[in-house]
């Protein structure tokens, strides 16, 4: 069940946002609150369809057991796998330390 | 830390003295050596390969890339869950687990949720003395079940995909290399039925012979190919020694577990399970509950330490891979994967002891791998009254089974045993001289130092060159010591 | 070599069939054809900016090249069935060396290391792409005002927008500035710009087409379309498109059987009035046109059948949640490590998505979101198969209004599904679609008209709306754009 006062707090908000590793300034967390939750609104209106014995659907095309054999394909070169950064140090992509 | 009380009759008396079972669950990492990656063509070989250079829009996470999943790396891991008595679920997909960090291209790994491919295994592993002993402690339940072996549940064995590699260079970045990425990874998680550091290190030894069995992964600790994490927390139990004859035993099971990662082998986590045993108790013992959390373990000091810094909100937000369609009809795979077992480790070295009656610990050293035992039963063949020999042989190290076929070792055993040199006579001729020319030793044998026979078989022997029959020797040497 | 005479179009007025028949009669030339295309570009996109890039020296190139493969091999368009056909490209599809943004500041300089798999066919078939049209940033919307770069104008009414997220590739189309353009539809992406700029935009049956390399939105929806000025385009480009790929999972294997448009006799044909797509806000104009081409085809000879579907405003719902959950999972993977720019450059519509994604698939609140639609999810399927029973196709708006004016995405922060209501049914379903011009508004804006078949009915849509631009001249009017 849904919960039918489904306003979104403040501190919801920035968990959400660390959950999506976004960073929100003060007015786009303040915005969010109301958007979010009159979104969350409207989609209550899900409440009102009985699934009680349905199964979810994953995948509409029906498909099953879709594999592809081991066999090893031409790769990239390790230049075409740098290219889209200028952050990388012989070979490697360079990130500020993790630790 | 007891206290000792005096009671009324001035006979001291202990405090009851809390005992602690441990309770450890392990998770082992298998990367699989197929050919190619988890969802993409790349080479799966890693180990000693120039950074990003077997990477692809897939595995690298670009843009529009899509996942398709690697057979072979599917029936691989079904096959660890059939060589593990798991039950094959016959329907399966796969789930997307949530979260950011560096070395995870796509920010989610494509894993297994809540319809893993298999399910509700079982191990069976020899106890050790110490375990049969706490065991007697914590529980008074009498079942009737063997009390050499002991049975570890497994939970599930399941498919995911490997991260990049993260290195971390001399300044202030991190480098990150992500040829690792998406290589096939097979998880396998225990009950938390493991009750010792002795059995977690069985544990551990005999899903890497039996994965090596099944020549699916080299798993090697050392090197990255087999990981585990160690979760641990402790049990009270009490005993109360003062009352031997109404033992009574309460098992409390903890309200926390501590997770232990970053173990590269067998060696630490034994040191890491010790340490946090240690820990542990004394956190225990001082009347609080150890903080669940995290640990890492370092080599260096050979302790835990927290890593609750590192921990961010583990809402990974499971749900399924809409780019990979579920898998249904599964149970039909099983006939001819199950055919493709091979015999496992347990099973052949029963039949070694029966079939070729072989002593337990020899039995058991001669099916330490796959490679060894079949060397083994190649060289035996035909030849079963030469089997205990021939183990003996290979066991010792006493032929280089790289160099030697195994259809020669029967054959250099027969030819030793036909130039074994029996004829008496020709012995009774070497063994007078010998021992005319070593009076010292017959002399030291009436004095009682039986150490001289020795001696003089060796003497026997070095003379013939080896090939005399040393029990013939030593009879008639006696005889003639004796005469 | 311009026959003026003849034709009493510019050459970029052309459809392709008109394009393919000129260059096979060597009426004109590649390099002609595409020149007159990028004269178009250069004299009307600086008011409609239907373009983020425009590829004119290489469009060039390949055209010299298509026109010396037809001048030396006569069975060239057998090999090559759109060669020197120039094209538009929605700029969500990954092209190789060609800057590709999804028209979001976080890809604002990204170039593909690979083609996506429709751009692959359409190149292998002789194709030239002309350029990288704008969207919707990350295809977030129903009106292109949400592109981090610029708003795309209606050419039918500069004041107007072109719907979205295809709206720079419908744009693209209606004023002639392309001969042909590819969009993808996630729920009315295609359709909706189609319908408000009046051109045609099919959307096939979910795995019918690759989705290989295009910019993940919602994977269990996303579609790739044409967008064409007739159907018969669109079946042409349909056929070259559609088939396995073994780059992507849920592409289904199914050819597009080789079929004659004409062969089609609209008295066989039962067509379903879904009662529910006639919405109470709906404009009115809208309304009556769509009737009137429903009594169009009573009259000539199709059997009309009112039926009930589930109420739309619930596939609105269920989509959202779906939708907005899968794409906060798909942009995970930029975090500008590997690519692009870091997480801040995301858009506002970008980030609402993703925090009601995340916020649906979270711990706690799966069940009821997540999980929830894709049950509902499996209702609005069977209601469709259940309407199938009984009529071959439906019919219906494709929009509830015509074309609306610039700022009308900031209304609602669910302003592009609320614009897609009468799409997402279908979509959610992985059924085929497509729109066509059906009639004008008083102010001259198109009115678009959808009809809507099961999976894989794609002949009998063509079919169906061959037979309509047959009988009506609405696909044939143009804007009236000042050059």
């Amino acid at each position: 069940m849904i919960n039918k006062n489904n306003k979104l707090t403040k501190e919801q908000v920035m968990h959400i946002a660390k959950l999506a590793n976004l960073s929100l300034n003060s007015e786009e967390i303040s915005k969010f609150e109301k958007q979010l939750s009159d979104i969350l609104g409207y989609i209550e209106i899900l409440d009102e369809l009985d699934t009680t014995k349905v199964k979810p659907t994953l995948q509409v095309t029906g498909l099953e057991n879709i594999f592809k054999d081991d066999e090893v394909e031409k790769s990239l070169t390790q230049d075409e796998s740098l290219s889209g950064t200028k952050n990388k140090h012989n070979g490697y992509f360079k990130v500020k330390s993790i630790f | 830390m007891t206290k000792d009380r005096q009671n009324d009759k001035g006979r001291k008396m202990t405090k009851d003295k809390m005992e602690y079972l441990p309770i450890i669950g392990i998770e082992v990492h298998v990367e699989l050596k197929t050919k190619s990656k988890m969802f993409c063509g790349c080479s799966a070989n890693h180990f000693g390969v120039a950074p990003n250079t077997h990477t692809c829009p897939v595995c690298l996470g670009l843009a529009g890339a899509l996942p398709v999943p690697n057979k072979k790396a599917i029936d691989w891991c079904i096959l660890i869950g059939l060589a593990l008595n798991c039950e094959i679920n016959n329907e399966s997909k796969f789930d997307r687990k949530n979260y950011f960090y560096p070395d995870l291209p796509k920010g989610y790994q494509i894993s297994q949720y809540d319809q893993p491919f298999c399910q509700k295994g079982r191990l069976v592993i020899a106890r050790s003395e110490a375990t049969k002993q706490s065991l007697k402690i914590a529980t008074t339940r009498n079942d009737g079940s063997r009390n050499d072996i002991k049975t570890i549940g497994i939970t599930r064995v399941h498919m995911e995909e490997d991260t990049g590699k993260l290195v971390h260079d001399k300044t202030e970045a991190s480098l990150i290399d992500f040829n690792r990425s998406g290589v096939p990874l097979v998880e396998i998680v225990t009950e938390p039925d493991i009750n010792s550091v002795e059995e977690a290190i069985t544990y551990l030894k005999k899903i890497q012979q039996i994965v090596r069995y099944l020549d699916v992964s080299d798993c090697d600790m050392e090197k990255g190919s087999m990981r585990c994490e160690v979760n641990i927390s402790l049990a009270a139990c009490g005993k109360r020694l003062n009352r031997p004859n109404r033992e009574k035993c309460f098992l409390n099971l903890p309200k926390y577990k501590v997770e232990v990662k970053n173990i590269n082998s067998f060696k630490f986590v034994k040191k890491a399970i010790e340490y946090e045993i240690r820990r542990q108790t004394e956190i225990l013992e001082a009347g609080k509950i150890p903080v669940q959390e995290t640990r890492g373990f370092s080599e260096k000091t050979g302790r835990t330490f927290s890593q609750r810094t590192k921990e961010a909100a583990h809402d990974y937000r499971y749900f399924p891979e809409p780019d990979i369609p579920p898998f249904t009809n599964l149970k039909s795979k099983i006939l001819d994967l199950k055919s493709q077992l091979p015999e496992l480790p347990d099973r052949k070295m029963e039949r070694f002891i029966k079939e070729y009656s072989l002593s337990e610990d020899n039995a058991l050293r001669i099916t330490t791998t796959l490679a060894m035992a079949n060397y083994f039963e190649a060289a035996v063949n035909k030849n079963k009254s030469l089997a205990k020999q021939i183990a003996n042989l290979i066991i010792n190290q006493k032929v280089d089974v790289n160099k030697v076929k195994p259809e020669e070792i029967a054959k250099m055993i027969n030819q030793q045993k036909s130039n074994i040199i029996s004829d008496q006579n020709y012995l009774i001729k070497i063994i007078d001289v010998i021992l005319k020319n070593n009076s010292n030793a017959t002399a030291d044998y009436k004095k009682g130092k039986q150490e001289a026979v020795g001696f003089l078989i060796g003497q026997v022997m070095r003379e013939t060159k080896g090939k005399a029959d040393a029990q013939i020797v030593r009879k008639i040497l006696i005889e003639k010591l004796n005469y | 070599m311009l026959n003026q005479v003849k034709w009493d179009m510019n050459l970029n007025e052309l459809s392709i069939r008109e394009a393919l028949k000129g260059l096979k009669e060597k009426e004109f030339s590649c390099e002609e054809l595409v020149q007159a295309c990028l004269a178009r570009i250069k004299a009307v996109d600086n008011k409609i900016k239907a373009f983020i890039t425009v590829c004119d020296k290489e469009a060039l190139a390949e055209a010299e090249k298509a026109d010396e493969l037809i001048k030396s091999d006569p069975q060239i368009f057998e090999k090559k069935p759109l060669l020197g056909i120039p094209m538009a490209i929605k700029d969500n599809f990954c092209t190789k060396g060609i800057k590709t943004t999804a028209s979001s500041k976080v890809l604002e300089n990204y170039l593909p290391v690979y083609d996506a798999t429709v751009v692959k066919k359409l190149k292998e078939a002789g194709a030239i792409i002309l350029g990288k049209t704008n969207m919707d940033a990350w295809a977030h919307g129903s009106s292109t005002e949400t592109s981090d770069f610029f708003t795309t104008r209606n050419p039918w009414d500069l004041s107007r927008l072109p719907g979205g997220s295809s709206g720079g590739s419908a744009a693209a189309v209606a004023a002639d500035m392309t001969i042909f353009a590819i969009g993808s539809e996630t729920a009315g992406s295609i359709r909706q710009p189609a319908a408000w700029c009046g051109v045609t935009g099919f959307k096939p049956t979910y795995g019918r087409v690759s989705r290989y390399g295009v910019i993940a939105m919602c994977s269990s929806t996303d579609s790739p379309g044409p967008i064409t000025k007739t159907v018969e385009d669109a079946a042409l480009i349909l056929k070259n498109l559609a088939g396995k790929d073994k780059h992507d999972a849920t592409s289904v294997d199914r050819k597009v059987p080789d079929f004659k448009l004409k062969d089609f006799n609209i008295k066989n044909l039962k067509i379903g009035v879904p009662q529910q797509y006639f919405l109470k806000d709906m404009d009115k104009e809208v309304i009556d046109q769509i009737k009137q081409q429903i009594q169009f085809f009573e009259k000539l000879g199709a059997k009309i059948i009112s039926v009930n579907l589930v109420n739309p405003k619930y596939s609105v719902a269920v989509y959202t949640v779906i939708q907005r959950s899968e794409v906060s999972s798909n942009l995970a993977r930029y975090d500008g490590i590997r690519y692009g720019q870091q997480r801040t450059s995301f858009g506002t519509e970008a980030k609402r998505r993703i925090m009601l994604g995340t916020y649906t698939l979270s711990a706690g609140y799966y069940d009821q979101y997540y999980l929830k639609a894709q049950k509902a999810r499996t209702l609005i399927i069977k209601d469709f198969e259940q309407v199938f029973k009984k009529v071959d196709i439906l019919v219906s708006a494709t929009a509830p209004t015509p074309a609306l004016e610039l700022g009308a995405w900031e209304k609602s922060p669910m302003f592009g599904e609320l614009m897609d209501i009468l799409v997402e049914a279908s979509s959610l379903a992985g059924l085929p679609g497509i729109s066509l011009p059906c009639g004008f508004t008083k102010n001259g804006l198109p009115i678009g008209m959808q009809i809507i078949g099961p999976q894989f009915s794609e002949e009998l849509l063509l079919k169906t709306g061959d037979f309509y631009q047959e009988v009506t001249n609405w696909y044939k009017r143009k804007p009236s754009l000042s050059s």
